[in-house]
């Protein structure tokens, strides 16, 4: 198993994010952008968070472009594991891997604290480790947060059971965070093997940093 | 020759800049008269000289692969010659 992290300019979480496999005890790999291909051994491509390219024109508008999102495309179509972590989904839907979009937030705040989201399916490997319903603590920090989709999108999306996780209080009600549709905080695609969500697992690992209930997701890609 | 871009957000697609930015001008006084507002973007294109309709066919083309997202926007391109 290869975890391999994807840095754009202006990637602000890979260090965090490898530091997570690293407590889970899976090798990674920090790899650029303009690489033209995946390591042979790849297993799983993290796209982490930050502001690719500044969120210029669109936050991840202009990281879809680079060389290295060819191999990603087609290590996704062959059933590889993609996860995006808030700016890397906001990648993954302007590049067609996951739909709908990230849009700004509803009040134009930039958002970040700690925010309850609960898990809606767990029938995927990312959310394996979890309950259904089970609430978790788990940072976010974004601008453009709010997801949109199309009616006809929405229901395919609940049809197929993509929707992963959403926003709720400390009581699993659910809470309205950033005008995202149905407060939808995480999305996988049809075949559920690329996943996309806005908060942070990654800087949810340990008790010592707030929280650990973001562990069993990228447990769950690894184990 | 110069192509100019027009993009706005889809109908039934919040403009969030747009609302809180009506709402600030609406307490600056301007509420008799404002009813609404929205926030474009405005891509201007410096173009070589070549043909009107190749230049319109390109420039949908860099709207479609990356200028637009067209799950929330929508887009209009002028070619000024």
């Amino acid at each position: 198993m290869s975890v391999v992290i994807v840095r754009f300019p202006g990637t602000n979480c890979e260090y965090d994010t490898k530091y997570a496999f690293d407590i889970l005890n899976a090798k990674s790999t920090i790899i650029n952008y303009d690489e033209n291909c995946l390591p042979n051994d790849t297993k799983l491509v993290v796209l982490p968070g930050g502001f690719s390219y500044g969120d210029y024109l669109r936050s991840g508008a202009l990281a879809k472009m680079s060389n290295i999102m060819n191999s990603i495309k087609i290590f996704a179509s062959s059933g590889g594991m993609v996860l995006g972590i808030c700016n890397g989904f906001q990648i993954l839907t302007e590049v067609g891997l996951l739909p709908g979009a990230l849009k700004r937030n509803d009040n134009t705040h930039f958002i970040s604290k700690f925010q309850h989201i609960k898990v809606v399916n767990n029938d995927n490997k990312f959310l394996q480790l979890y309950k259904t319903n089970e609430l978790l603590n788990i940072p976010v920090a974004h601008h453009d947060g709010a997801y949109y989709i199309d009616k006809v999108g929405l229901d395919s999306l609940k049809k197929n059971q993509q929707i992963l996780l959403r926003y709720c209080d400390k009581d699993g009600a659910l809470e309205v965070l950033n005008g995202s549709l149905e407060q939808i905080a995480g999305i996988c695609n049809t075949t559920k093997n690329v996943f996309g969500l806005m908060p942070h697992p990654e800087r949810a690992m340990e008790i010592l940093l707030g929280s650990d209930d973001g562990k069993n997701m990228l447990e769950g890609l690894v184990c | 020759m110069k192509a100019i871009v027009k993009i706005s957000l889809k109908d039934g697609v919040l403009d969030s800049q747009g609302k809180a930015t009506y709402h600030t001008i609406c307490t600056m006084g301007y509420d008799d008269i404002v009813k609404d507002i929205k926030i474009d973007k405005l891509i201007n294109i410096e173009l070589g000289d070549i043909d009107k309709q190749v230049a319109i066919k390109k420039v949908e083309k860099m709207c479609q692969d990356m200028l637009v997202n067209t799950v929330i926007e929508d887009y209009n391109i002028d070619i000024i010659i």
